[in-house]
């Protein structure tokens, strides 16, 4: 038996080395994410920062000239209406959607459908913001006879478009991880596509769906272009729909520019920032959990 | 007597409803990208040329072409992948030829998918904290697209996993079985075997990066910069940028006057980029299904 050289050997070793190292870079870039923000922020953390102000205020005044007030409360609620109201319309219909491609279209439509919601997911999120000052904007003016068009509703249509991709994709895999012997068992006993959907891929396929809509309240959460141009400027908590917000994201992506570096307004953005990283955190492990949970099933 | 009883008519009906409430839901979502994609293109039509892409912007951005913003984005994207590309991939090989069943391994994948689901604002903060300030790099391409390179890693990973995934693991066996050890079996047969998966995920991410505004807005990439025009080198590593989709958000929000269809033409040139790469994805996806051998 031929024995392979000494240096064939070694050059081996070092490539696994290196592909072990490469493969625990994923741990190192979320601690280093965490850690390098948290670091930009912790000055103005451990010293100055009020939770009680921060969380509890509707107050956003980084640079008034008498007192200045860092409330992120009404930015938290632009945050989360635009997000509901995104989930609102984009759950029911890229699960519909799912259902549909899925379930009710030949393997030609379903191709083509797919290739469609993939280039739908392509759309830059500036592009998305654009439409939404040039196209969304006046048509919302027109057809509501409001004064402006950048609120709620145009970032929560927008948030909606942009995140329907992923709710389709993730919600026709879990439809199509349903065993076939469940429709099977299902269409012996002469149920229609409509009762097998309802009654047997729904209930069955149910923790899928909901990691798919987390996943979309993930990337609504995080969205920062498209909603920094489409629901307009104005820190306070809305009443209706029609009312301008300003949402998290937004708020640093507008702001981090101006504000000199390592002063207390940029250390609140750091901290803002913080903030988002735990709630996408947060949502994105629960929905991986859930997904996990079904395929340990 | 083979006639349909009211009770089947009635679940046949229901179905058709379903039926059609579904499809109405899937063309609610396809009708506005057709839509909206035609209607930025018949705006946009006035001013698309070659010189259009060809000549720098003037004129305080209202006049002039792409040429700056489109070669930094090119730069942006370039350097990104060519960083996430290796270390994605040997991730990828890790995950799915080495790593066994433990925490270690769980761990990365939690990593993986939570840095996936990281606001692309919050690797703009982080870029920022990291490579301009911290390391030093200042506002540069350099830091702008290793901040690009960072984002992109998670989705390189997941696409290529899935690639080497498909192999079917009596490939390996067989290799195995002749004596290869298992970086040999890898480099022999899995590699070159998911090449194309690997290549089309890869190919998606030039698209994603192509896009993204709120990572590069504070890492490197600048309102203006007047470049050579032609000239393909005219960026230097540790110079500032322009990008096509920053170049867009400046004259739709910060440029007053612009004439109407600029701001159109610089949306359609990053969406026909962006849909160019995909749709090449996309064909080599079909022609690597249809050509695979297992």
């Amino acid at each position: 038996m031929q024995h392979r050289r000494g240096w064939e050997v070694a050059v081996e070793k070092g490539i696994e080395a290196l592909i072990r190292t490469c493969g625990i870079s994923a741990i190192v870039f979320v601690f280093g994410i965490f850690f390098f923000v948290f670091r930009e922020g912790s000055g103005f953390l451990f010293s100055r920062f009020n939770p009680l102000e921060f969380f509890g205020s509707i107050e956003w005044y980084p640079t008034s000239q008498s007192r200045v007030r860092y409330g992120v409360l009404a930015l938290i609620a632009g945050t989360a209406s635009v997000t509901a109201l995104a989930m609102a319309i984009a759950v029911p219909f890229g699960v519909g959607a799912a259902i549909f491609i899925s379930e009710f279209s030949g393997p030609r439509a379903k191709e083509t459908l797919k290739v469609v919601i993939e280039l739908l997911a392509a759309i830059p999120s500036v592009v998305w913001g654009f439409i939404a000052l040039s196209v969304m904007n006046p048509l919302i003016m027109s057809v509501f006879n409001v004064p402006i068009g950048l609120n709620v509703l145009n970032g929560g249509i927008v948030l909606a478009l942009m995140s329907v991709p992923i709710i389709v994709s993730i919600g026709e895999d879990a439809l199509k991880a349903v065993p076939d012997s469940y429709r099977e068992a299902a269409l012996a006993l002469g149920v229609t596509r409509w009762q097998l959907v309802y009654r047997v891929l729904l209930p069955a396929a149910k923790n899928g769906l909901l990691a798919a809509a987390l996943l979309g309240v993930g990337r609504a959460v995080g969205e920062t272009m498209a909603v920094l141009m489409a629901t307009g400027h104005s820190v306070k908590i809305p009443t209706s729909v029609m009312d301008s917000v300003r949402t998290l994201t937004a708020t640093i992506a507008s702001e981090l520019g101006e504000a000199p570096v390592h002063s207390d307004h940029y250390q609140v953005l750091f901290i803002i920032g913080i903030l988002l990283f735990t709630i996408t955190f947060v949502v994105n492990l629960t929905a991986d959990l859930v997904v996990r949970g079904i395929r340990s099933r | 007597m083979f006639q349909a009883t009211s009770f089947v008519r009635r679940k046949q009906s229901a179905e058709f409803v379903a039926k059609m409430v579904f499809l109405a839901m899937t063309v609610a979502m396809v009708v506005p990208l057709l839509l909206i994609v035609g209607y930025l293109f018949r705006e946009a039509w006035p001013i698309l040329s070659v010189d259009f892409l060809l000549t720098n912007p003037r004129n305080g951005l209202r006049a002039g072409g792409l040429w700056s913003p489109f070669l930094g984005t090119l730069y942006l994207v370039g350097i990104s992948l060519a960083v996430a590309t290796p270390i994605g991939v040997l991730a990828a090989v890790f995950l799915n030829e080495y790593a066994r069943d433990n925490w270690i391994t769980r761990v990365v994948n939690l990593a993986v998918v939570n840095l996936a689901g990281v606001p692309s604002i919050v690797h703009a903060l982080f870029g920022l904290g990291a490579f301009v300030l911290f390391a030093g790099l200042g506002k540069s391409v350099a830091a702008a697209s290793l901040t690009l390179a960072i984002m992109t890693l998670p989705v390189i990973i997941a696409s290529t996993k899935e690639a080497l995934a498909s192999v079917p693991l009596a490939f390996r066996e067989a290799c195995w079985n002749v004596g290869a050890s298992r970086w040999q079996t890898i480099r022999h047969v899995v590699l070159p075997n998911s090449v194309s998966g690997i290549l089309t995920g890869v190919i998606l991410q030039v698209s994603r990066a192509a896009g993204e505004t709120a990572p590069i807005m504070f890492t490197g990439a600048v309102m203006f910069k007047a470049i050579q025009e032609g000239d393909l080198f005219a960026y230097g590593l540790f110079d500032q940028c322009m990008a096509l989709s920053m170049h867009l958000f400046v004259i739709t929000t910060s440029v007053p006057d612009v004439p109407k269809a600029l701001p159109y033409g610089i949306a359609v040139v990053l969406l026909a980029t962006v849909l160019l790469v995909n749709a090449l994805s996309i064909v080599v996806r079909i022609r690597l299904r249809s050509r695979r051998k297992w």
